[in-house]
């Protein structure tokens, strides 16, 4: 019985993360709309999008390989099995035990493995650029996520989400220096792999600035749908992963009852959509910046971490 | 048959075959029966080894009336050995196999096979040794018989390789009978057991470290002593590069593991850590960042063996530290990663080497720029080399994340350590290791993507073929153990467990030894971190499976071929592609200025001029450029002024003897 509870809420939050993304997306263009006094679509634009990409036909080119079908399922499927992981209305659900959050991070990587090199597979100027660019920001983007995942892990004594989130919730760690460093690093990271402003900008056709709607030039139809849904739920993701590290407030625990489950998970909404109203605030706030800025950016990211973990460190034992 | 026997007929059939073939070598059946001898005396080694790790029948001492008088040649094995016995003859049954089909097209096999067959024997023979002279004698044949490799091609650069491996191999070689020299002290006793009972202590221990680390480092391919290793590794044929880049740097690993931990043992000193995690730190960098600007697959591939050398002495650096704090868990927790990842390395890189000879064979290029399209003519190759860079990439659910990820968690236990200055510089390491990481797959999405995707940029990479079947069943049995060490790490680490116990005198927790959830990697006694590969596995073959057939079901599943869009200006000409040295270009910006001091030189001609517009990217290596060039200047330099010597009179040189005694006389009166 319990087994089939804990299935349960697993399946809720799977199918909970693939349906709330495109709303998130949707929620951040309209705020974003909304501050440069448009009115912007509906929230729920995004399904409609994915629904029509969905049922078209899907183009291949001539030169592209099994590697350019396959690749994204391989990416939403990556990105979806690591969004499992991360918890949102509640900690120590099933699967959150089966990987920590370096298998999460490592996850991100498999997906965007994957599709760096759907980008090289038709043989084009521009995938081979997105994909370049994409490794390189992905490059310093990575190690910084890590160093913010250690920091982390020291304080609470695990790489296990669950039990960092657990840990956040009962002990009153209070205002750390390191923990702040993290936070700044992680928002600074979570806008890199995302590719929002300042790092790249989803809504661009601008050929020369793209760096991840490069990548996905050749793609369309179904295979487009699935790669734009990843993205969704990789922004869900990273609001989720913030949200259980710093700010685990109203979240419920494993094989609690549904009433907790149900308060959990209207603090988890009220809180992706306050992400996604900030995130389009901090969007609409500043412009976007040159490639190699885009370096300096990450390599602060990577500091913050790196003194964070330092800190950490060397507070032990003293 | 016992253990011993087993092992000394495996020796003794690769000796045999090494000789066999100096004669007998023409012709394609002989060369396949040859290889295939070869890799079923790999099994005969093998075997033993796997063997021993499982029943754990206690060590095995053979002594055979050869070598020194009076210390003969000793062999012997136990935990360290059977592990790297396993490493070495998997590898080099693997390689046999894989040239059954590809050493048939060799133009020279009487200048290859005589010396793989003493190759694998020699690398066997280094890890059985129990004494310094069979170790060394070893360790001697095992750098010659991988020189004359090298040599065997008759390109221009194999001889600058050649003439680089052999200086640097004649440097480890005496660096390490330095060492043999300061273990076995004033009353010379070469054997290990003489050596285990009255291990140095202090300054003479400080010496021995700073030698293997000079002369093991060196053959493993630290920085700054990897210099050999990207010229010599490629330059021999594919399946002898797999044997160097895999296992020999693996024998190298061995040799520091034996003589630090093993001989020395008892004498480590905590600060040690130091100067090994700092090498280490630094050779992962450098590694991976040589690694992306280069454009010759074989060689971009040996430079990431100095990535993963790198990372399996982080390991080491660590283990060294808690074993030196007496903290036991924590350094077989770190003994246990570096002993998975040289397993692991071993797997992948083999696979990869193996791939990049399929490629060299059938386009006969080593320049990934003129490569291109390859996954359509060779699709099975491509998915071999796929499962190979994923691996070597850190990617779960493939083996070479379960290392990392090891290593990442000792890196995280290690802020129990109290010593303040490796808590500045353990955190600075794993800075290194994750940047190390993810330049990895940067790597490794240019190497796959411009040689097997996108469009062929020469007429050979169009024409190519598949590769044959035996070096195909070779690459899925390597791609497939990639794939079961990725989904069963706690089985893995679990073998692991008795040489991790073996070295560092205390194994891992029970929970990793037997997991309170199946299949499941738990390296900490309070099970407070966990990975499990098989349910990560499953995981996303059932997400990915189900979204296909939803997808397909409910939504399209029709598609057209047509031209490709980008963005409405598809380039015909295929040289538009993204080449490796566009592909790492952002990366070269921002790592390469510094490190390579990389400058990029454009050419643009005013408009009216004809003459093409030219660009440039120069690079220095730091190696050479601040160590071996200036060093080489001054051994010409010193050699050029010792010349004189060589044409004095008889009278001159009476006198030169002369002087030479008494001064030393004085010296010793001095001295005493």
């Amino acid at each position: 019985m319990e087994l089939i509870n804990d299935l349960f809420a697993q399946g809720v939050q799977m199918m909970l993360t693939l349906l709330a993304a495109p709303a998130l997306v949707g929620l951040v263009r309209k705020v974003r709309a909304r501050l440069m006094r448009r009115r912007g679509p509906s929230i729920f634009q995004p399904y409609a999008d994915l629904f029509k990409l969905a049922r078209k036909e899907a183009l291949l080119a001539h030169s592209s390989s099994w590697l350019f079908r396959a690749a994204p399922y391989v990416v939403f499927a990556a990105i979806w099995v690591a969004a499992a992981l991360v918890p949102t209305f509640a900690s120590g659900l099933m699967f959150n035990w089966a990987a920590d959050i370096l298998a999460i991070v490592a996850l991100l990587a498999t997906a965007r493995f994957a599709l760096a090199l759907a980008g090289m597979d038709v043989g084009t100027a521009f995938g081979g650029l997105g994909a370049s660019r994409e490794m390189m920001i992905s490059s310093l983007a990575e190690p910084a996520m890590l160093m913010i995942v250690f920091t982390i892990a020291l304080l609470a004594g695990t790489t296990q989400l669950s039990l960092i989130a657990q840990f956040m919730l009962d002990q009153p760690v209070g205002l750390r220096v390191s923990l702040g460093l993290a936070l700044i690093a992680l928002i600074i990271v979570s806008v890199a792999e995302n590719g929002r402003i300042p790092v790249d900008n989803p809504a661009t056709h601008l050929e020369l600035t793209m760096v991840h709607e490069a990548m996905v030039l050749e793609y369309s139809g179904r295979h487009l749908a699935l790669i734009e849904a990843a993205a969704a739920v990789k922004l869900l993701l990273y609001v989720s992963l913030i949200m259980s590290l710093f700010f685990p407030v109203g979240m419920a625990q494993a094989g609690g009852t549904p009433a907790a489950m149900a308060t959990g998970m209207a603090w988890w909404a009220g809180k992706v959509v306050l992400a996604g109203a900030l995130l389009a605030f901090g969007e609409t706030a500043v412009a976007k910046m040159r490639l190699f800025r885009v370096a300096e950016f990450l390599g602060g990211a990577l500091v913050l971490g790196l003194l964070g973990m330092i800190l950490l460190f060397v507070s032990r034992s003293l | 048959m016992g253990i011993a026997e087993l092992l000394l007929t495996g020796l003794a059939i690769m000796f045999a075959i090494g000789l066999w073939s100096v004669f007998f070598h023409a012709g394609a059946n002989r060369i396949r029966a040859t290889y295939g001898a070869i890799a079923l005396a790999c099994l005969f080694l093998l075997l033993p080894g796997i063997g021993y790790i499982i029943a754990a029948p206690g060590t095995v001492s053979i002594v055979l009336p050869l070598g020194l008088p009076d210390v003969g040649m000793r062999l012997r094995l136990d935990f360290l050995s059977a592990f790297f016995l396993v490493v070495v003859n998997l590898g080099g049954a693997v390689s046999s196999l894989y040239a059954m089909g590809y050493g048939v097209h060799e133009a020279r096999p009487g200048r290859v096979l005589p010396f793989v067959a003493a190759f694998v024997a020699a690398m066997n023979l280094v890890i059985l040794a129990d004494d310094a002279f069979t170790f060394l004698l070893a360790w001697e044949m095992m750098s010659l018989t991988s020189w004359a490799l090298v040599m065997s091609s008759r390109e221009k650069e194999a001889e600058r390789a050649g003439l680089v491996y052999f200086v640097m191999a004649s440097f480890s070689g005496i660096m390490l009978l330095f060492a043999f020299g300061l273990l076995a002290g004033a009353g010379g006793g070469y054997g290990f057991e003489q050596i285990r009972l009255a291990p140095p202590s202090g300054p003479v221990a400080t010496g021995v470290l700073v030698l293997v680390l000079l002369g093991a480092g060196s053959k493993a391919g630290l920085f700054p002593l990897h210099v050999w290793l990207p010229l010599a590794h490629p330059a021999a044929p594919s399946h002898v590069s797999a044997l160097m880049s895999a296992v020999m740097t693996k024998v190298a690993v061995y040799g520091a593991i034996r003589i630090l931990f093993d001989l020395i043992g008892p004498a480590m000193v905590w600060w040690w850590a130091i100067p090994v995690l700092a090498i280490a730190g630094i050779t992962t960098l450098m590694g991976v960042l040589y690694a992306l600007m280069q454009h010759d697959l074989k060689r971009l591939l040996a430079y990431h063996t100095v990535e993963n050398i790198g990372i399996i002495f982080i390991g080491l650096g660590l283990a060294m530290a808690f074993h030196a704090n007496g903290q036991t868990a924590g350094a077989a927790l770190a003994m246990g990663a570096a002993l998975l990842h040289v397993f692991n390395h071993s797997l992948f890189k083999s696979l990869l080497f193996l791939g990049s000879g399929a490629v060299l064979h059938a386009t006969g290029e080593r320049d990934i720029d003129r490569l291109g399209g390859l996954i359509h003519n060779m699709p099975r190759t491509a998915f071999f080399f796929l499962v190979g860079s994923a691996a070597i990439s850190a990617l779960p659910p493939l083996n070479g994340f379960v290392s990392e990820w090891l290593t990442f968690q000792s890196v995280l236990a290690s802020s129990q350590l109290p010593q303040m200055s490796l808590k500045f510089l353990i955190p600075v390491t794993g800075v290194m290791l994750a940047l190390a990481a993810a330049l990895a797959a940067a790597c490794f999405v240019k190497a796959f993507g411009v040689t097997f995707l996108g469009r062929p940029r020469s007429d050979m990479a169009g024409k190519a073929r598949e590769t044959d079947r035996f070096s195909l069943v070779a690459m899925g049995l390597l791609a497939t153990l990639c794939l079961l060490v990725g989904i069963f790490p706690g089985q893995a680490v679990q073998a692991l467990h008795p040489v991790v116990g073996f070295l560092v005198g205390g194994g891992l927790p029970t929970e990793a030894v037997t997991p309170a959830v199946p299949l499941s990697l738990t390296p900490f006694a309070d099970g407070r971190s966990s990975y499990n590969g098989m349910i990560i596995f499953v995981f996303l073959l059932v997400s990915a499976s189900f979204t296909a057939w939803f997808v397909h079901r409910f939504a399209s599943r029709t598609t057209r071929r047509t031209d490709s869009w980008d963005c409405g200006h598809p380039e015909d000409n295929p040289l538009a592609q993204y080449t490796a040295a566009s592909f790492s270009q952002p990366i070269r910006r921002v790592f390469g200025a510094n490190v390579f001091s990389a400058r990029e030189q454009v050419d643009m001609p005013p408009p009216g001029d004809n003459r093409p517009a030219r660009f440039a990217v120069s690079m220095d290596d730091p190696a050479w450029k601040y160590i071996f060039t200036p060093l080489s200047t001054l051994v010409t330099w010193v050699s050029r002024r010792v010349n004189v010597l060589q044409q004095l009179t008889i009278r001159r040189y009476l006198t030169l003897v002369f002087f030479w005694v008494v001064g030393l006389l004085i010296v010793v009166a001095l001295w005493n």
